[in-house]
């Protein structure tokens, strides 16, 4: 199971300037997991001290926000696209 | 001559603490969180007066000192503003509405009087002042409505190119008074957050400024303008209680945070004014994490006539809970029934128009009167945020001619059951 994933500027030195990358994995925890080990370094840039998801990262899963799904464990099928995205305010 | 001094000394992650140089960037590095600027407040001290700020322009650049003024020679920190004489709004007593909801010092900020009839004037005023000085020629947003106008105005006065995004079900009027300036105005099918987060991948993209994406730190500290200018309107002193309408939250960040940067200065008596926050019903994410009275925010789907606070994914939303927890201030929301009562009684009593979220500060600040939450003999501001004319359609049912005639005396004398004059 192949996702690809979206990787905003900031995050770019951890995947050697890479904006996508290709990684395997059922959920978005598993995919965070397979990204951290493609690039080390990736997770703590995503998740806390106690393994959430950031307070200013916003994880989607083609247009899903997981809040409004399973979190860490919203599904990821065969070829969808997780985005990942400095949270942005206005208005 | 008035010259503004740079006090700007980094950029700061408002998370983890860490500090970067001066630039268009809106997250922390290392763990995207917002940055916000930092000042130099001990070189401020004994310079930036009360007398300095008197002597400075009727707009909110009299703040320039407390605002980020990006270093370069002076000539071209003028040459690169962009002001459409934004601020300074009347500051008024509201003793009628004060008498109707039970409140004797009341008094509205009027942000309606903004050039383009709203307080966003004064964030991108700031935002593409900093932008021109950081090299843009293009100003972008994401916007509810009254950001992209604002964005598109002050854009076609500095002869910036202007590319605005709107959530397409915006109210009519909202998108005319943005279009008729020029912008490529964008109409995207989806709420204000998908719109944010098209925005949020554009950012990385292409070199715009997007007054909230990239721009965000220089553009939020325009919000600051209602606090400094509360407080100089009430002769440099701190009123008991300011509400505040929120969507993302930041402008009540701000002017809490200015209330404490004059305290700082020593502009004002250090005391504690509670700013409380208002939201509708139908898009309330921050006053719903304050009744649960956790620190989570979970996103909400908006449904509600308060399209300009529309923001289901509130990203100041963290720190207005701070704020309103550090100066003792509440939260409290009303349905769209009630802000469409908040803007007829405004209207009615002070003859003020204030747009939706007008009605929502109005109509909770009724609330808190009526619950006790603010005294009656509370000092008390509130913010009026925006224009009723580009909101029409949310009073259109309810309004309209009380009656239709021909041009006829005794049509007219019928409909108003009116005697013959003496």
């Amino acid at each position: 199971m192949t996702a690809t994933v979206r990787i905003p500027t900031p995050l770019r030195s951890a995947t050697g300037g890479a904006a996508t990358v290709a990684v395997d994995g059922t959920t978005v925890g598993e995919v965070v997991r397979s990204l951290d080990a493609a690039h080390p370094g990736v997770a703590e840039r995503i998740l806390d001290d106690n393994g959430r998801v950031r307070r200013f990262v916003n994880v989607f899963v083609d247009d899903e926000d997981i809040r409004f799904a399973g979190g860490l464990e919203t599904a990821v099928p065969d070829g969808a696209t997780v985005s990942i995205i400095p949270a942005v305010a206005g208005g | 001559m008035f010259l503004p001094v740079t006090y700007v000394q980094a950029l700061q992650c408002r998370e983890c603490g860490r500090r970067v140089d001066v630039a268009a960037t809106h997250a922390c590095g290392f763990c995207f969180g917002p940055l916000e600027v930092v000042y130099d407040y001990d070189a401020m001290r004994g310079v930036v007066t009360r007398e300095r700020i008197a002597a400075g322009p009727p707009t909110l650049w009299r703040y320039a000192d407390l605002l980020p003024v990006l270093d370069g020679p002076a000539d071209a920190r003028d040459a690169a503003r962009v002001d459409l004489g934004a601020g300074f709004t009347p500051l008024v007593p509201a003793p009628r509405l004060g008498a109707t909801i039970g409140l004797d010092d009341l008094w509205i900020k009027n942000d309606t009087l903004n050039p383009t009839g709203a307080f966003k004037d004064r964030v991108v005023s700031v935002a593409l002042t900093a932008a021109r000085r950081l090299g843009f020629d293009t100003a972008a947003c994401a916007s509810t409505g009254n950001l992209a106008q604002s964005v598109a105005a002050h854009a076609a006065a500095s002869g910036m190119r202007a590319i605005v995004l709107v959530p397409s079900d915006l109210e009519q009027a909202k998108i005319l008074a943005t279009a008729v300036y020029g912008p490529t105005l964008v109409a995207v099918k989806g709420t204000y957050d998908d719109v944010n987060r098209l925005c949020g991948e554009l950012a990385d993209a292409y070199g715009w400024a997007f007054v909230n994406v990239n721009v965000r730190p220089f553009y939020a500290e325009g919000s600051k303008t209602i606090g400094f200018e509360i407080a100089e309107q009430l002769g440099w002193r701190l009123p008991d209680q300011v509400v505040a309408p929120m969507a993302s939250g930041a402008m009540l960040v701000k002017i809490e945070k200015a209330f404490r940067e004059l305290i700082n200065l020593e502009l004002v008596d250090d005391r504690t004014c509670r700013v409380s926050g208002a939201q509708a019903s139908g898009c309330s994410p921050i006053t719903a994490a304050y009744k649960r009275g956790g620190d989570a925010i979970l996103p909400v789907r908006p449904d509600t006539i308060a399209k300009s606070l529309a923001i289901g994914d509130p990203a100041d939303g963290y720190y207005a809970l701070e704020a309103v927890d550090r100066s003792g201030g509440v939260m409290e929301d009303v349905s769209d029934p009630e802000i469409i009562d908040g803007i007829k009684l405004l209207a009615r009593t002070e003859g003020i128009f204030g747009e939706t979220a007008a009605g929502v500060t109005i109509a909770v600040l009724h609330k808190l009167a009526a619950q006790g939450r603010i005294g009656r003999g509370d000092r008390t501001v509130a913010v009026i945020s925006g224009t009723g004319l580009k909101t029409t359609d949310a009073v259109a049912p309810t309004v309209g001619p009380t009656f239709e005639i021909t041009a006829s005396l005794d049509e007219f004398q019928a409909a108003l059951s009116l005697q013959e004059p003496a």
